[in-house]
């Protein structure tokens, strides 16, 4: 550490006004925070000063994604071998996954960093730490067969026309990570749908075996929402999906990370599984008695464990920038992604993945739904006067 | 449908104005940038969304545009002082219509299979904003020779969005300029793929809106006009 410190001091006059490098002195500042606590302190003005901070928040985001990343390394190992018919260890699976997952994550940081390292220069603002948490979240709702130069694409997308043109971290109407997979989602549809979830690369002297279908059970379940896998299977994520989004225990898990911590906001998360749940209980209701196979009676805590449902509503929803900032106004937010997720999925077929839909335009309403929620509680507080 | 007015400065009354005058060269230069109808008078925006996903629609759609507004502004300059106000807009409408229907019958005659691609589209340059803006903001109150050009300018201005957000929707979303293939076999053997999303509206929104930002980075005047 010594070492790098003495680097870091020595390096450090040309970076500084009248330096050589003085134009590139934010991406400087960027390493030397990340590496080190900065040796300057306030000096005048009354300051709250509190641990967390946004590096403090980002790092527990993260930390509460290992979960579901720890998780899908290993389920991206455990399908390929499935599919194969293989006798696999848990190390095995494990490692599998790893190595494929891996370059995934690798060049999603190394380009949306790159992004923003650029616009921190050319602005002269200090490097935001607001992409560590989409450049894992990138990679965590992404199928592991994707290439890599789509990763690279989303991530420049996303941090470009997600954040940086509204002015960066903090800026963004929308969340980042999403928006990148929405755009492979619509630009590249044939890798990011279909037989793609599972990596079938080959192994030697084995075939696929007899029946293997690559299928999704979120496309299971528009034919015919008996022939998904079961409730248990899919609450653990023993199936086939993006690499971090199929296990609801270990996005569960991160859940209660961010709720503790207080990072997240439980109102989001609850409303958002409440807001699933009482759709799916209506379209039940609502179900033609005719068709019995029908989406719209799949049975309503289904709509909870399905695709990337509780990933989103815990990861993505409660996003605090795109978010709903009003106690009330993360109720209402919350149950209409739910809700809307449900409606999507069940209604339109080609869309299979509402939940990610349903965000983004949740995130968009999230300013008008603040305002009408302070608009009400000013003209209740007016009446009472 | 939103007409902004810009202040057009009038022009005085002189015994010569050269043809082709500083003031004329202005009007005629400054839609094509600084005043463009698109990006900074944000009219036109939903024919340039769908009629840019190749560019030789695109091209056929510019020049269509830029000879009604060319056209209409020079017809309605010629008459504005003999209409009566409350009834200008029918007017102006009426002229837009009988242009319209004029580049229509050209196309179908002409260049049928374009004129199948831009469908509908033909039919709405007399809602679109630019033309009925241009009459209202600025024929009415010009004289013959300068809206003329005012509109021709403005033609053009529309035209070039159109086409560059066409070029980018057309080589990115399937490989191809003008019909002929661009991309190279190679990228695609090694593994690159046409982007679909160029192929859908929104992408031409996301293009106009990255011209935008480039135009107003570039031109700190701009910053403060919407």
């Amino acid at each position: 550490m010594k070492f790098l410190q003495n680097i870091i001091h020595s390096v450090k006059p040309h970076f500084e006004k009248g330096g050589r490098f003085e134009k590139l002195y934010p991406a400087f500042e960027a390493l030397e925070t990340f590496l080190f606590t900065p040796g300057t302190t306030t000096r005048h003005g009354v300051h709250i000063r509190d641990a967390m901070d946004l590096k403090r928040t980002m790092m527990t985001v993260i930390l509460a994604l290992i979960p579901p990343m720890l998780f899908g390394m290993w389920n991206v190992g455990n399908q390929h071998h499935l599919a194969f018919g293989m006798e696999a260890t848990m190390m095995e699976n494990f490692w599998f996954g790893f190595v494929k997952t891996l370059p995934i994550i690798i060049v999603s940081y190394a380009v949306g960093l790159g992004v923003e390292f650029v616009f921190s220069v050319m602005r002269g603002h200090p490097v935001s730490e607001g992409y560590l948490v989409t450049g894992l979240l990138i990679p965590l709702t992404l199928p592991v067969t994707v290439p890599l130069w789509m990763v690279a694409l989303a991530a420049i997308f996303c941090t470009l026309l997600g954040k940086e043109i509204f002015g960066g971290t903090g800026m963004n109407f929308m969340n980042p990570a999403l928006l990148a997979r929405a755009f492979l989602f619509f630009a590249f549809p044939a890798y990011m749908s279909g037989d793609i979830w599972t990596d079938l690369s080959p192994e030697a002297g084995r075939a696929l075996v007899d029946g293997y279908s690559g299928a999704t059970n979120l496309v299971a379940f528009d034919a015919d929402f008996h022939t998904m896998a079961s409730a248990g299977d899919m609450f653990w994520g023993f199936e086939q999906g993006s690499i971090g989004e199929t296990s609801v225990a270990a996005c569960l898990i991160g859940a209660l990370i961010l709720i503790i911590s207080g990072v997240g906001s439980w109102q989001i998360i609850v409303s958002c599984f409440l807001g699933a749940w009482l759709m799916g209980l209506g379209l039940n209701g609502l179900a033609p008695a005719d068709l019995p196979n029908h989406a719209m009676h799949t049975p309503a805590h289904y709509h909870l464990l399905l695709g990337g449902f509780a990933f989103g509503a815990v990861y993505m929803a409660t996003d605090p920038v795109s978010a709903a900032q009003t106690d009330r106004g993360k109720w209402i937010y919350g149950l209409l992604i739910g809700a809307f997720t449900v409606i999507l999925r069940v209604f339109n077929p080609a869309y299979p993945e509402g939940v990610m839909l349903s965000i983004l335009l949740m995130n968009v309403f999230a300013p008008l739904i603040d305002h009408i929620v302070v608009e009400q509680h000013i003209k209740k507080r007016l009446k009472r006067a | 449908m939103s007409v902004e007015s810009t202040s057009a400065p009038v022009v005085e009354e002189k015994k010569k104005e050269a043809l082709f005058s500083k003031k004329n060269r202005r009007i005629l230069s400054d839609p094509l940038d600084d005043n463009n109808p698109i990006t900074v008078q944000v009219l036109g925006i939903c024919s340039a969304l769908a009629v840019t996903v190749q560019v030789k629609p695109a091209i056929i759609m510019a020049i269509g545009v830029t000879f009604v507004t060319a056209f209409s502004n020079l017809i309605i300059s010629l008459i504005r002082d003999s209409v009566p106000g409350r009834i200008r807009m029918i007017v102006q409408l009426i002229v837009i219509a009988l242009l319209v229907t004029l580049v229509d019958q050209a196309l179908k005659a002409y260049m049928f299979d374009i004129s199948k691609k831009l469908s509908v589209f033909v039919g709405l340059i007399i809602t679109n904003c630019i033309v009925m803006g241009r009459l209202e903001a600025f024929a009415m109150s010009q004289k013959p020779w300068p809206s003329f050009l005012d509109g021709i300018g403005n033609g053009i201005g529309y035209g070039i969005i159109l086409v560059v957000v066409a070029v980018f929707r057309e080589l990115f979303g399937s490989g191809t300029l003008m019909g002929y293939k661009v991309m190279p076999q190679w990228a695609y053997d090694m593994g690159y793929v046409n982007n679909g999303l160029m192929m859908l509206p929104p992408a031409a929104l996301f293009l106009i809106g990255i011209y935008i930002w480039i135009q107003r980075q570039r031109n700190a005047k701009l910053i403060n006009v919407s």
